[in-house]
């Protein structure tokens, strides 16, 4: 009995398995086509797990590209999955921080990863991981680079919202002269910004639970517990919230 | 007045349904009658049928004309705003071309300013609205009003709309209403007999048309068809389907995007707090009054967000959450709307503290842009229902 969750994201393909109380994760780039990178997370999942195709029970797919997964048996949107896999992950969440590549969201959830309210960013990519993706390429880097090469105590304001406007303003302090450094911890400033206007729509709780790819920056954690006057957790599976939530929906669904 | 009745330059160049619809309003025209344009649920259309003319909304709902009209409008403005001004303007809408006039209200700041222009256009009669809904002053204010409205139909028109003229219209739309919310009141059954996008097609569709009566019997047979089709062989909605109320700005076409992402997500919108939902429908005008007294009446208590206050509005969604056994409420403001928007804060506090019940708020627009985006949102809110 392996019950399977797929999240295709708009940057990575993460894939997870639950067998029992073992749990294996793969992550891959997304690419341009969905339903190979579907199957190809598939399959290393197998062989990761040591398992074949016909151990399979069920498929919960979610993530924005949970509508082209052929082999899925239910699809159920991120928002549901995340929170269900933050509270496993972390059993004290009640609040999850979730910055992808497309939206970020912030959802409150109970004790059993149950969503009992979200907001979700507007249609533009402000305060989302596009955003941290154009402006890492204004500064000619990697959006893990930001960083290291953000000086916190330096960061510039960056006032416009709109990534376009964003971008160019940036141009114009680079040709000012201004710091890479103060920018780059500006960026990141931008967009923790964002997520606390976003949060004061919904009740805030402790513990707060980063996750989404951007995660992983050091810089951007401690700016949101400033912003949001809360400790952020942090969890090293934390990309994988969504493709874990899913396997347990999976394992949960009763036929 | 400009007597039109001949079909415009552009009108080859249609799709089928909405040449459908200038030979529908043309035919109004060859048999003599006069049509009148209205854009909001607080327009007296009584009046316009006592005066034997025919009332037809022209509330624009795709944004195909957006772009004309933000030749001259901002584009920071309510799509509906926008896109109905680009369709007057631009001869694409048969029924206000085929309009001999034109009402509207001071309802919104966008709706108000944008009828200055409109009057540029077509003679446009504005009908100033007060604020406030339950005071003696603003009814009389109103009164006097709908009394001037009614001279300016006599005297466009050239007509004398005497007081049975006005009680027979108001005996009509009053069993047209009636009519109306039986038909949607079908969705109070468990599970409910058909799709909420179907009531909302029905109910959207007879806005157009014109012989009252004729809409009259035709709605009567569909609900009655639904309920017996229903009692033999059950609804094709789960019984566990989460029931939506929508709540806010008026949706149909290319809003209609939003009932369709509940839908598809496994929930169902068994009714509608708006404007081609239940906001004209559920109250009726006071046939033993006078009629001009008892149509001010009805109108100015319409529970809409331009009031101040409109705690009608929340007594009307307690009494709709019952009524429809509602899981969960879907709050539609279009972009730039300031007081559906502002009175969201409203409802989401009276839905969550005084029924305990999930509430959700969506900013929307006419483009399809924001489709997969809204999936999602509705998705995971009917997940948590
Ligand atoms: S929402 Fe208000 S302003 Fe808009 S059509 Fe309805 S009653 Fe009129
Ligand atoms: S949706 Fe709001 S802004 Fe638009 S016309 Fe209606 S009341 Fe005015």
């Amino acid at each position: 009995m392996i019950y399977m969750g797929i999240d295709i994201g708009s940057v990575c393909a993460k894939g997870a398995i639950l067998q029992g109380d073992r749990l294996e994760k793969v992550i891959l780039p997304t690419g341009w086509n969905i339903k190979e990178t579907a199957n190809l997370l598939k399959s290393t999942l197998l062989t990761q797990a040591g398992a074949r195709e016909e151990d399979i029970t069920r498929v919960v797919a979610t993530g924005y590209g949970r509508v082209s997964i052929p082999y899925a048996d239910k699809k159920v949107t991120e928002i549901t999955c995340h929170a269900r896999g933050a509270v496993y992950l972390n059993p004290n969440a009640r609040t999850i921080v979730d910055i992808g590549g497309q939206d970020s969201k912030v959802i409150s959830v109970d004790a059993d990863g149950r969503v009992q309210d979200f907001v979700m960013n507007d249609k533009c990519a402000a305060g989302t991981g596009r955003f941290l993706q154009v402006m890492a390429h204004v500064l000619e880097v990697e959006v893990d680079e930001l960083d290291q090469l953000a000086r916190y105590d330096e960061a510039v304001t960056i006032n416009a919202m709109c990534t376009v406007f964003a971008e160019s303003e940036i141009i114009s302090l680079l040709a000012q002269g201004t710091d890479k450094g103060a920018i780059a911890a500006g960026i990141l400033s931008s967009i923790s910004q964002r997520i606390q206007h976003l949060s004061s729509r919904i009740s805030v709780l402790d513990q707060l639970i980063f996750t989404g790819g951007v995660s992983n920056s050091n810089v951007l954690r401690h700016m949101l517990s400033e912003k949001l006057k809360l400790e952020v957790h942090h969890h090293c599976d934390a990309q994988f919230a969504g493709a874990i939530g899913a396997a347990l929906l999976a394992r949960e669904i009763c036929d | 007045m400009s007597e039109r009745n001949t079909l415009p330059e552009i009108f080859e160049s249609f799709a089928d349904a909405r040449k459908q619809g200038f030979l529908a309003a043309k035919a109004v025209k060859d048999a003599g009658k006069n049509l009148v344009g209205y854009y909001c649920t607080f327009t007296p259309v009584e009046v316009i049928m006592a005066a034997g003319a025919v009332p037809v909304g022209l509330c624009a709902t795709s944004d195909e004309t957006i772009p004309e009209s933000e030749k001259v409008l901002p584009r920071n403005l309510c799509p509906l705003v926008k896109s109905s001004y680009g369709f007057a303007v631009t001869d694409k809408c048969p029924y206000f071309y085929f309009s001999d006039l034109i009402v509207g209200e001071t309802t919104c700041d966008g709706k108000k300013k944008m009828y200055e222009l409109l009057d540029e256009v077509k003679p446009t009669h504005i009908l100033q609205l007060p604020n406030e809904g339950k005071s003696q002053r603003s009814l009389d204010y109103f009164r006097e009003e709908v009394q001037s409205f009614k001279e300016r139909l006599e005297k466009e028109f050239n007509v004398t709309i005497t007081n049975e003229d006005l009680k027979k219209a108001i005996q009509l739309k009053n069993r047209q209403r009636e009519t109306l919310k039986e038909f949607y009141n079908l969705m109070s059954l468990t599970p409910p007999p058909v799709s909420g996008l179907d009531i909302h097609k029905a109910l959207y569709g007879s806005e157009f048309k014109f012989d009252k009566e004729a809409q009259i019997v035709e709605m009567q047979a569909l609900t009655k068809q639904i309920y017996e089709t229903y009692k033999v062989e059950g609804s094709k909605i789960s019984e566990n389907a989460p029931r939506i109320l929508i709540t806010g700005c008026t949706i149909a076409g290319a809003t209609e995007k939003i009932i369709t992402a509940i839908e598809e997500n496994g929930g169902v919108v068994v009714t509608y707090e708006n404007c081609f939902g239940t906001k004209a429908v559920e109250e009726m005008i006071d046939e033993t009054l006078e009629p001009i007294d008892g149509i001010a009446r009805k109108y100015l208590n319409t529970p809409c967000s331009v009031m101040s206050n409109n705690q009608d509005r929340l007594d009307k969604l307690s009494e709709l959450i019952t009524r429809f056994k509602v899981d969960g409420v879907v709050d539609v403001v279009l972009q730039a709307c300031h007081t559906y928007n502002i009175e969201g804060f409203s409802v989401k506090r009276h839905v969550k503290e005084k029924h305990n019940l999930p509430y959700i708020a969506l900013e929307t627009d006419y483009a399809s842009s924001d489709t997969g985006q809204l999936k999602t949102r509705l998705g995971a809110f009917i997940e948590m229902l």
